[in-house]
């Protein structure tokens, strides 16, 4: 592949591209610290109140949290093959891995969609229509964590899995994207992949170990 | 002074102490800021830019001049520290045979109970020369309590209480404040503590009417909220006595041991499955909601008078 | 006027189109200096309307409901909308790219985003603040903002949210930049300490921000599904908001001061033709305090109820903090010994700014002393010192470092005496001003008051005689800095001879600020003994 021309800040491509790469991991800081505080205050309330919690937390689906768990593990790695993929220049294969990557975070969010309207039916989603009475308030507390720190976490696989896609139709086009692109959207996907598997032990797993 | 006031009035020994450290902080920052202040004017004037002053042998070595003045303000910051957590913790040990009050704040008064039933709003009336211990808590927002005479603050933060103690020596009558913003009548929520001389304020305890003590309304609570029904004796279901549990330690069913002090009773009250005695059922229902902030004092001061140490009021 | 060799960023293209959709960085910093003078003056008007109400004890001027939606009105606009982004987004922005001699910040276009982002926000948060207001004081404190507040709550912090997210992406903007624009030979130790501190600034506001942006969430969360997070009536605790709230607040003081520290830094030497003295050291002072100002939160919950061993631990780290801000105190004024000094405009706000940062801190001192803060916190002291570190400290440096390179911004030169006349009036005003609040603290009255114990009168007079000095004085230089665009001298292109990489081009800079990129010599701030300037690189 020829080398293009970096835009006119920047004396060579490698720089620009460099920059690109610490432009992501400076963003992926600022995320840390933003899934972070709300981990802290989760943390926190878990510690003032660790039966609740744990009773709580047996409410959760982990056959379904399991699943997606596995699912995100799997797609994190066709995302690491499509970035080397792209790297060696094979832009059909790459096309596929991000293809695969897309339509399994797809799956994902599908399953939690399928959760969510579970824990709707069983009246755990607060704000809604979350039975006090019959749970507790500490739940509804753990609930209204739950269900932030899973729809914040949605929200950012919905925008992976819109960049992922266009990767991927892109690469099957006569235009394929840098491999710099994929390489920073990769970052990205890994990043959220990584934040579930925070969410899943200490929403999860929490309250199971009894 | 009158016409232009510099100081805060000075109420008790601990206004004193204060004005120590206060005074020790003025002569620190005096000094810096004069001697920042000399050299600018110094330097400004003796290199301007036109003036023929001797600027040969310029200081080049930069370190030592660093390593000293960054040591010289550590030593003298750690200094003041210490001193200013030196009284900081004395507000953390409040004396044994203090006398008693209840405060409770709500949008937007401050309501005093005082152990004898006596009630006041916008108002404290304490003795002089006697420790007094407040136990406050809010009813709605966060408001904070603080009489400047006095030099001490507390903020009351809703669902739990907080103490604060003092003792006042100077009679007369103190502004009382509430420092942490409130909502919309924020700068109307305070009024006047009044220090009297321990034979004027016995005379006004006595002129505010013969009420029943605060430990006896309590105890005619304990009966109608049906707390007497398990913790009473011969109760139909196996709950703790609470004879000689205050102030002492109360081993819960986790393991742990906790002081029976005012904000375990609130909480045992309030949230009772959060710590539960050793060796009972996770059974009493919570009281959340149902008993006000007055009444939650009532209830405490009656269950700390059957303890071994009955607070004195 | 202009032939075809002085084409500059300013009239390469003129059209409205070439403003709003420009990715140039020196026209963002106009874009954004326009936008931050017009919330400045907005919440300026809030801050005279408090003033005027506090001239008598017992109110009359404003209710006590507009009273409070006046100061929270004052500090959300000035705190979010123009102190944060004060100085990165106008000086950073247009310096940062010229003193690193790069042609533009990496991101171009995400500056761009920046900016609007920052309008959307800006917007949002004053609409909320104009339809009725918010009446929680800036920090929005539980559970009075969620169960007890009436007014925009939510659609104010929603404003304050976006206007985060500009703050990160301008923060990301800076960090990449220094790190991978620099021209060649500028090693980190030749960079000029105002790209140190904006370097510092950006990594706290890449750090701090998102944390602000969560809390902020869960409490809109709070507020409109009646779910308690902080609320304690629902199990919530209040003083994990106050955590986490601070956990940002506190920094963002060093998103306020570190860059004006930086602009003094660059003005002391140049106006005493002498190198910096203790570069190293000032330098590593910075990024010691975006560090150690991580850890010092607490500081503002001593009466809060916090345990008394975080208290004790807070106290320490809120010391440790102070010493870097003194050694760099000392540094300026070492490096007036024996230096050539002229007491041009950016000079003399140098001077304000060293006086009144200096009281600041050692206020600050008295505060973290534990025992102190009990009687002082939540008054007119805090007030005070707040003010002394924000406005005598960020905003004097702000000021110093606008007329400082308002020559190579505009490419004219401003009326000097008019410009030390408002710089000597605005440090007297200024004290008047702020100095009486230290008294009125002391005396113990406290803050968000709108009536007060008549005894306290004679203060709150003086500090509003002070403040409408002070509006005069921020006021002026409207009117000569205006002025100066249309009638003001040329400037040519190193009117202070000063030493940076910003000098080499001409006033105003072309509009990819170098042809090439300059081939750096030395580090910044080389005077012959003579005073003369020994450029960071040759004119090319």
């Amino acid at each position: 592949m020829a080398e293009q021309a970096p835009t006119f800040q920047y004396a060579t491509r490698a720089q620009q591209d460099d920059a690109s790469a610490l432009g992501m991991w400076t963003f992926l800081a600022t995320e840390v610290l933003f899934f972070g505080a709300l981990l802290a205050g989760y943390s926190a309330y878990r510690i003032t109140h660790p039966a609740e919690f744990a009773e709580a937390a047996r409410h959760t689906r982990i056959v379904l949290g399991a699943a997606n768990t596995a699912i995100l593990l799997t797609s994190s790695a066709f995302m690491a093959m499509a970035v080397e993929m792209t790297g060696a220049g094979r832009r059909r294969a790459a096309a596929f891995c991000l293809a695969i990557t897309a339509a399994l975070g797809i799956g994902f969010m599908l399953i939690k969609g399928w959760e969510y309207s579970l824990e709707y039916g069983e009246q755990l989603v607060p704000g809604l229509d979350f039975d006090v009475d019959r749970y507790g308030g500490i739940a509804e507390l753990f609930f209204l964590f739950y269900f932030f720190a899973t729809g914040v976490h949605a929200l950012h696989l919905t925008i992976g899995i819109a960049m992922v896609g266009g990767l991927a139709i892109r690469s099957a086009s006569a235009d394929p994207p840098k491999a710099i692109s994929v390489r920073m959207i990769g970052l990205y996907w890994h990043f959220v992949d990584v934040v579930w598997i925070f969410l899943f032990p200490l929403i999860y797993l929490v309250g199971r170990n009894a | 002074m009158r016409g232009l006031p510099f100081w805060p009035a000075r109420a008790g020994p601990y206004a004193g102490q204060w004005d120590g450290l206060f005074i020790g902080l003025l002569i620190v920052a005096f000094l810096t800021a004069g001697l920042v202040v000399f050299l600018l004017i110094l330097y400004a004037a003796r290199y301007r830019h036109d003036s023929k002053a001797d600027r040969s042998n310029r200081t080049k070595k930069s370190w030592r001049f660093e390593v000293s003045w960054t040591v010289a303000s550590l030593f003298i910051f750690v200094l003041l520290g210490l001193w200013g957590a030196h009284l900081f913790v004395k507000l953390y040990q409040p004396p044994k045979d203090a006398l008693q009050i209840f405060v409770v704040g709500k949008q937007w008064m401050w309501k005093a109970q005082h152990p004898g039933g006596q009630r006041e709003i916008n108002e404290l009336h304490v003795p002089a020369g006697r420790d007094v211990r407040l136990v406050m808590a809010s009813q709605d927002v966060i408001h904070s309590f603080f009489i400047p005479a006095l030099r001490i603050k507390q903020d009351v933060v809703p669902g739990r209480y907080e103490t604060l103690w003092f003792r006042a020596d100077r009679p007369g009558r103190y502004h009382l404040f509430c420092a942490e913003y409130c909502g919309t009548d924020h700068a109307r929520m305070g009024g006047w503590v009044t220090v009297m001389t321990p034979r004027d304020f016995g005379r006004w305890l006595t002129d505010q009417g013969g009420q029943p003590s605060l430990a006896l309304q309590g105890a005619a609570l304990f009966r109608r909220y049906g707390c007497s029904g398990c913790h009473g004796p011969g109760g139909a279901v196996r709950a703790p006595p609470l004879e000689g549990v205050f102030g002492g330690p109360v081993p819960l069913s986790d393991g742990s041991v906790v002081i029976a002090d005012e904000r375990y009773i609130r909480d045992s009250i309030l949230t009772p499955k959060a710590q539960v005695a050793a060796g009972y059922q996770p059974i009493m229902p919570s009281f959340a909601g149902q008993i006000g902030e007055d009444d939650l004092a009532k209830l405490v001061a009656y269950i700390e008078s059957l303890g071994p140490e009955k607070p004195k009021g | 006027m202009h032939g075809a060799g002085t084409e500059n960023y300013l009239n390469a293209e003129t059209s409205l189109r070439s403003w709003l959709l420009t990715t140039d960085h020196k026209r963002i910093a106009l874009l954004y200096f326009a936008s931050i003078t017009f919330f400045f003056f907005v919440g300026g008007l809030a801050a005279g309307l408090i003033r005027l109400q506090l001239i008598t004890p017992y109110g009359g001027l404003v209710g006590a409901d507009t009273y409070n939606r006046l100061f929270t009105m004052h500090g959300i606009i000035m705190v979010w909308f123009f102190l944060i982004p004060s100085i990165p987004t106008t000086l950073g922005n247009f310096m940062v790219p010229m003193m690193i001699g790069a042609r533009d910040l990496a991101f171009p276009r995400l500056n761009l985003t920046s900016w609007y982002l920052y309008i959307a926000g800006g917007l949002i948060t004053l609409s909320a603040l104009l339809l009725g207001g918010v009446d929680t004081g800036w920090t929005f404190y539980e559970p009075l903002s969620t169960a007890y507040a009436n007014g925009y709550v939510v659609l104010a912090v929603l404003g304050i949210f976006i206007a985060g997210f500009s703050s990160v992406l301008t923060g990301l903007n800076f960090i990449v930049t220094i790190h991978k624009l620099r021209a060649p030979g500028l090693i980190w130790y030749r960079l000029p300490v105002f790209i140190w501190s904006t370097y510092a600034t950006s990594l706290i506001l890449v750090l701090a921000t998102p944390v602000l942006a969560m809390t902020l969430l869960m409490l809109a969360a709070e507020r409109l599904l009646h779910v308690g997070i902080f609320d304690p009536a629902l199990g919530g605790d209040p003083l994990l908001f106050q955590h986490m709230f601070w956990f940002y607040s506190h920094p963002a003081v060093y998103i306020m001061i570190l860059p004006s520290m930086g602009v003094i830094s660059e003005i002391v030497p140049c106006f005493s033709r002498k190198n910096l003295f203790g570069y190293k050291f000032v330098v590593w002072c910075s990024i010691a305090i975006a560090a150690i100002g991580f850890l010092v939160w607490g500081h503002h919950m001593f009466v809060s109820g916090q345990s008394l061993y975080a208290s004790l631990v807070f106290s320490f780290l809120s010391y440790a903090v102070a010493v870097p801000s003194a050694i760099k105190v000392f540094n300026w004024i070492a490096t007036m010994h024996k230096g050539w000094i002229r007491f041009d405009a950016p000079m003399l706000y140098a001077f304000g700014f060293i006086g009144l940062f200096t009281v600041g801190g050692l206020t600050g001192l008295f505060l973290a002393a534990l025992a102190v803060d009990v009687h002082v916190t939540d008054t007119y002291f805090v007030v005070a010192h707040f003010h002394y570190i924000m406005v005598g400290g960020a905003v004097m440096g702000y000021f110093g470092g606008l007329h400082y390179w308002w020559p190579k911004i505009t490419g004219r030169l401003y009326p000097e005496y008019w410009a030390r006349f408002t710089a000597i009036l605005t440090f007297f005003g200024f004290n008047l001003t702020f100095f009486p609040q230290f008294i009125l603290g002391t005396l113990g009255m406290p803050r968000r008051y709108q009536v007060y114990p008549p005894e306290f009168q004679i203060w709150h007079v003086l500090s509003s005689a002070g403040a409408s000095i002070l509006a005069v004085g921020y006021a002026l230089p409207i009117f000569y800095l205006g002025w100066s665009i249309v009638r003001g001298k040329r400037a040519p292109a190193d009117p202070w001879r000063a030493t940076g990489l910003e000098w080499l081009t001409r006033s105003p800079p072309p509009p990819h600020n170098f042809a090439a990129a300059p081939e750096v010599l030395r580090g910044p701030y080389c005077y012959d003994e003579e005073g003369n300037a020994l450029p960071q690189a040759a004119h090319g």
